[in-house]
């Protein structure tokens, strides 16, 4: 993308996140959930944000991965669990849709994703299945009621972000058990036989709200499978190194949150006689936290950039994102575990203050936390990088 | 009913500035720039007039270097139909700067060239120079009333008048102007609105109409106006020197007596 442009695009996200988003931070951490006075879902769609990578076509901006990472950055820096809800409807929920959804299913349930009048989410995650999610129970089973084809869904999704505002979810479930084959459906929240479990009260990320989904002999009509019936498993794959290059964002713009506020407090805070931004053990930490934010931001922004190129060539996002897929995983390894330790080090640099729910840092790292798990452990990304840098 | 909105380029309000080496101007080599907020509300108003019908098209115009292309462009983000720049390398504040009589002489032209417009919008002052000049100029060039310091704007009689109210001293004063008329905007005049994404990418493809003092046929005038002006320095405000504590009550309203407060 044109540098200048997506200059203006970061300014612009960064202007809308600093004012709409930020001001409610700290009340959404303390109450779990988002405010009610304004509704941020809105907000975001009216400024154009969910549809970052969503053709024209379907009221989206068309502009492509880097500018998506930006903006899931400048969004969690304002408020990582607003930004999470952000990156799981726009990511994983509106752009599995986008990519892999027939033109009729992008025309009736894209538009009210884009605008925010509906939310979206994507389960895959189980009980039993998290990190071994093809290990899924859920099952779908071909059926016919009065006529119709379809399928019938039982089984429970864990875990899920949005799951309880979701009007439009992606679920994945087994439609070949034997076999181990996996199929996408779209689930509208008021299907007969869905419901949503208790809201999950979290560590961190606080008021991206996460729950349990509960499908009982739930009928889904036959057009509603995403993607080939059975298909499911290369839908979800190439969804996830989307997901984990877009949410990489997420840890960057905790980073960056975590300079914002350690910044000025060691430049006003003085002992022995002067700022403690002026010790070198300080000073230290503080050229870590930089070269962490920099580097995790510019690595992103380069794999985002081969997206971007490759798909304005006309080339194969599916066949990208396998060549890319270790970047993609290493992504977000890098950037969430250094944003982990960045929090931790604004903890430290604020010392008693860091400590102290007043100031941010006790946030910064409960949400820090989360990206070190969600979309795939460390441990599954490093199994992954691994795994394909042997086999190259 | 067509509206010509004024809109500069300025240091960003909330942008920490220091006064550069050569005391000249503020140093703006590095801070960030935005479109001067009075002159975001000058054209929010005249959105809101085209909105309500009352104006049927608004022109953004601004005078400056290269980089006030992007004022424009926000301009146009924010609803603009059309956006002029006259092209001057001096611009902003400081030495060297345009005053404000230039800007005036150019805006007046300007009207010339694009008119007719039924309304000059622009903020009262620009918070860079602080002038608080340049629409009063331009009403006394073109023999047009002048309503400044606008806190509420309305058409009236068919489309003739602005009823304007004016924050004063001492309080609200409203006029009733005939138009064709300059309005400057004060700040509680109304809150303005903030681009979104798809205007902003559309602004990025808009055209904007490119002009210069040569081809206004005012470069001369606007040369000699230039020359009038010359600002000798420029230096940060003294240090705020610090308070003295008092013991009570009693030595703090002596305090008071003895520098003549009481
Ligand atoms: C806030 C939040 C939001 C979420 N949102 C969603 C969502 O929207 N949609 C969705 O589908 N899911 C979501 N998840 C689920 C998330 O993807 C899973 O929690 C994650 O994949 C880990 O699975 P698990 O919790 O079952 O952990 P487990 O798989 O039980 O892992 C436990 C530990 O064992 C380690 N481990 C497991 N296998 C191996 C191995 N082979 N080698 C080495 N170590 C291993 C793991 O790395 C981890 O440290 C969310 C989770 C959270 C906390």
């Amino acid at each position: 993308m044109d540098p200048a442009a997506l200059a203006e695009f970061r300014e612009a996200v960064r202007d809308f996140a600093s004012r709409v988003v930020a001001p409610h931070a700290v009340a959404i951490d303390e109450n779990n959930s988002f405010p009610s006075d304004v509704n941020l879902w809105k907000e975001m769609g009216d400024m154009g944000l969910h549809g970052v990578t969503v053709p024209d076509e379907y009221g989206g901006l068309d502009m492509g991965y880097e500018a998506h990472v930006v903006a899931m950055e400048e969004l969690s820096r304002a408020s990582a669990s607003v930004a999470l809800s952000y990156g799981a409807h726009s990511n994983l929920c509106i752009n599995q849709i986008v990519r892999n959804g027939n033109p009729d299913q992008k025309a009736l349930l894209v538009p009210p994703l884009v605008s925010g009048d509906h939310v979206g989410a994507l389960a895959m995650s189980e009980p039993n299945a998290g990190s071994d999610v093809v290990s899924m129970k859920c099952r779908a089973d071909a059926t016919n009621v009065r006529g119709e084809a379809g399928y019938v869904i039982n089984g429970n999704k864990m875990w899920i972000t949005n799951g309880p505002t979701a009007q439009t979810l992606v679920v994945y479930a087994k439609t070949d058990v034997e076999n181990n084959r996996i199929t996408a459906f779209l689930i509208d929240k008021d299907m007969e036989g869905f419901r949503t479990a208790q809201k999950l009260d979290k560590l961190g990320m606080r008021g991206s709200d996460t729950c349990e989904l509960v499908f009982e002999d739930c009928f889904v009509p036959a057009d509603r499978v995403l993607g080939e019936v059975h298909g499911g498993v290369y839908v979800l794959m190439s969804g996830l190194d989307l997901e984990r290059l877009v949410l990489s964002g997420g840890p960057i713009g905790i980073m960056q949150a975590c300079l914002d506020v350690t910044l000025p407090y060691v430049r006003e805070r003085k002992q022995f006689g002067k700022p403690i931004g002026e010790m070198q053990l300080v000073q230290a930490k503080l050229a870590d936290m930089f070269m962490k934010t920099n580097s995790a931001r510019a690595y992103s922004a380069s794999i985002a950039k081969q997206f971007d190129t490759m798909k304005q060539a006309g080339g194969d996002l599916v066949a990208m994102g396998r060549k890319l897929r270790k970047d993609c995983a290493a992504s977000i390894l890098f950037s969430s575990e250094h944003a982990t330790q960045c929090a931790l080090d604004a903890v430290q640099l604020l010392g008693g203050n860091g400590y102290v729910n007043e100031y941010p840092t006790g946030r910064l790292l409960r949400d820090a936390k989360l990206y070190e798990i969600g979309a795939g452990t460390q441990e599954i990304r490093r199994i992954l990088i691994g795994r394909e840098l042997v086999r190259d | 009913m067509r509206i010509l909105c004024a809109v500069k380029r300025v240091v960003d309000y909330a942008a920490k500035i220091r006064v550069n080496a050569a005391q000249t101007n503020v140093d703006t080599s590095s801070v960030k720039m935005s479109m001067n907020p009075f002159c975001e509300i000058a054209l929010e108003e005249a959105l809101r007039l085209k909105e309500a019908g009352i104006a049927t098209e608004v022109v953004a115009v601004t005078v400056g270097p290269d980089a006030a292309k992007d004022t424009l462009r926000t301009a146009m983000a924010m609803g603009a139909d059309h956006a002029v720049h006259v092209v001057h390398e001096s611009a902003g504040a400081g030495a060297g700067a345009l005053p404000p009589l230039a800007v005036a002489r150019v805006l007046s032209a300007v009207v010339d060239h694009a008119g007719p417009f039924g309304m000059v919008l622009a903020g009262k002052q620009a918070i860079d120079g602080d002038n608080n000049q340049t629409g009063q100029m331009l009403a006394a060039l073109r023999g047009w009333p002048q309503a400044t310091f606008a806190s509420s704007v309305s058409v009236t009689d068919g489309g003739t008048h602005a009823v304007v109210t004016r924050e004063v001293d001492a309080g609200l004063e409203t006029v009733k102007v005939p138009l064709p008329a300059v309005v400057t905007t004060d700040l509680r005049l109304n809150e303005p609105r903030y681009a979104k994404l798809p205007m902003i990418l559309k602004a990025r493809k808009r055209e904007i109409e490119t002009l210069s003092a040569e081809t206004l046929n005012v470069k001369d005038h606007v040369d000699r106006d230039q020359g009038k002006l010359h600002v000798r320095k420029v230096s940060e405000p003294p240090a705020r020197a610090g308070g003295v504590k008092t013991k009570d009550m009693d030595e703090f309203i002596n305090m008071l007596r003895e520098k003549g407060v009481l």
